[in-house]
């Protein structure tokens, strides 16, 4: 089969779907796209299932060489996006045909970009996903990266409409950060004082951030335990070791852990905390589980009702 | 029995404080029993030493469905904890040269090596979890005798195969890892092999017993040094 080429691999291009799930007792993690959103967006400008696999383009650098007549579109984080070196625009469906030079460089706001084409690229399962955990050796094409020389297939495909989402939904990363956050797990273990602390103060994204969790600097906040028993680790889940500082974990955290949590960012907050540089402030609010049942409903109602724009 | 909220669609049920193999065994009929009652709305469970956290699609139910369902199973859980796992014996190499951490564990628990080995591979360990890494298996518990703390500074690479003591938990690490146990030998069978049918040898709820080899039998059983 043909498809697309990888002529640079950019600093870190995975291919994700909608994430492993079901694995968790032998240890996988869930993996899949950080920011969701902007991936979802892309499969469905592509006309794709939700689960259709794509890449996620951390920072930028990917050349691709297309070797068949498809559609593509690319969302998530402002990268300079060429096709045969002229600038086209992101959160929009273009056609592109073998030969055609697809280019993304490097990010100006935001951190994660999702191109996807239509029908998706056609990668192998491994634990019913093709979402790649590094760490894991697991999913895409090798467990890895996508390496120069790579192929990554899909099917020819000739598009009679391209689409775009309208401006008003495309978000802003430059855009200060709240995370929502649902208190549970050991959070009586953090007094009034401390929840008072956390909640109240503003925090960095420090350097230390990747898929498996991003750090944040500024008010240490402590737990009346040290640690606990191991215990499993939901998505979002905010761990606070000894030296006070939160971590957020996401999509390719360890499954279980046994330092204290306080509780969890929802998984809309995650996506835009996902797309933050080091040094970005944060906050933290908190919101009870019924407001965040109603806030995720909503917003897949939200994201199913929405028209996209035809522009071809 | 205590259910908290862990995350937006996640709940965690906690069986007790401590590690206790009763404990483990109702963790495990629960995660079996939620498995069925809760059918497709179930994404993902993670059974754990005392507790298991289960994570619910939430546009297919909601919090108050699943704390019905999680009241319900636990109300009809057993209270013995039976022995439903299976008996693994894995085979290691416990040498000063597959084990670098071997001569000072047992120089500190005033042994020697023959009665650490003897100690570590007479008792039978249950597996009260598995995370961290693929197929890395918690088992349970070690002679007192021969609990380590872990090491002061963790080594940055442990081969695939090391087995490992810290406190009182022992593990095979699956796959090269960093990690701050203490080092005590070698199994050449795979713990985590994603061509494998089943994956792994073991599963949370399993018994595992070590058996002393010698160098040569390692090496022929596909081991590496």
């Amino acid at each position: 089969m043909s498809g697309f080429l990888v002529k640079q691999p950019g600093l870190l291009t995975l291919i994700q779907d909608a994430g492993r799930y079901g694995q968790h007792r032998i240890g996988l993690t869930t993996g899949g796209p950080l920011d969701g959103e902007a991936f979802n967006w892309a499969n469905r400008l592509c006309g794709n299932e939700l689960d259709a696999s794509g890449l996620e383009v951390s920072i930028g650098g990917l050349v691709l060489e297309a070797q068949v007549d498809t559609a593509l579109a690319v969302t998530g984080a402002d990268m300079p996006f060429k096709i045969n070196g002229q600038d086209v625009a992101r959160w929009c469906t273009h056609k592109v045909k073998a030969g055609d030079k697809i280019e993304l460089g490097f990010a100006t706001s935001g951190s994660r970009a999702y191109l996807t084409v239509a029908g998706g690229f056609n990668v192998d399962q491994s634990f019913s996903s093709t979402a790649t955990v590094t760490r894991e050796a697991v999913g895409g094409l090798s467990g890895d990266k996508l390496k120069q020389g790579d192929l990554l297939p899909c099917q020819a495909h000739s598009p009679t409409e391209l689409w775009a989402l309208p401006e008003s939904e495309q978000p802003d990363y430059n855009a200060d950060v709240t995370l929502r956050v649902i208190l549970g797990y050991q959070h009586q273990t953090f007094d009034s004082v401390q929840q008072r602390l956390f909640f109240s103060s503003e925090y960095a994204l420090s350097s230390r951030a990747d898929r498996m969790g991003f750090r944040l600097e500024g008010q240490p906040v402590k737990s009346q335990l040290n640690g606990i028993l191991s215990e499993g680790i939901c998505h979002g889940a905010i761990q606070i070791p000894a030296d006070g500082q939160p971590i957020v974990l996401l999509n390719d955290r360890q499954t279980i852990g046994g330092y204290p949590k306080i509780g969890s960012v929802i998984s809309r907050d995650t996506a835009h905390l996902s797309q933050r540089m080091p040094g970005a402030k944060i906050r933290f609010e908190e919101i009870s589980l019924e407001k965040a049942h109603n806030i995720n409903c909503l917003a897949q109602r939200r994201f199913i009702n929405m028209s996209l724009q035809q522009i071809a | 029995m205590n259910v908290e909220i862990a995350g937006e669609n996640s709940l965690i049920i906690y069986f007790g404080e401590t590690t206790d193999p009763l404990v483990s065994a109702q963790v495990q009929q629960a995660a079996a029993r939620l498995e069925t009652v809760m059918a497709d709305a179930l994404i993902d469970m993670v059974p754990s030493y005392a507790s298991l956290l289960v994570i619910y699609d939430q546009h297919k139910t909601d919090h108050y469905a699943v704390r019905r369902h999680i009241r319900e199973t636990l109300a009809q859980l057993g209270h013995t904890a039976q022995q439903a796992g299976q008996v693994i014996t894995l085979p290691v190499y416990y040498s000063a040269e597959s084990g670098p951490d071997l001569e000072a564990l047992a120089e500190n628990a005033k042994l020697t090596v023959a009665e650490v080995i003897r100690i570590h591979s007479e008792m039978e360990y249950r597996v009260y979890a598995i995370g961290f890494a693929p197929g890395f298996a918690y088992l349970g518990e070690v002679d007192p005798r021969i609990a380590a703390a872990r090491l002061s500074t963790p080594r940055l690479k442990v081969p695939r195969g090391a087995v490992a003591i810290a406190d009182r938990q022992t593990a095979v690490y699956p796959a090269v890892s960093p990690g701050g146990w203490n080092l005590i030998g070698l199994c050449p069978t795979r713990m985590f092999n994603p061509e494998a049918d089943p994956t792994m040898p073991v599963q949370v709820g399993d018994r595992v017993r070590f058996s002393p080899i010698e160098r040569a039998e390692f090496l022929a059983l596909g081991g590496e040094l």
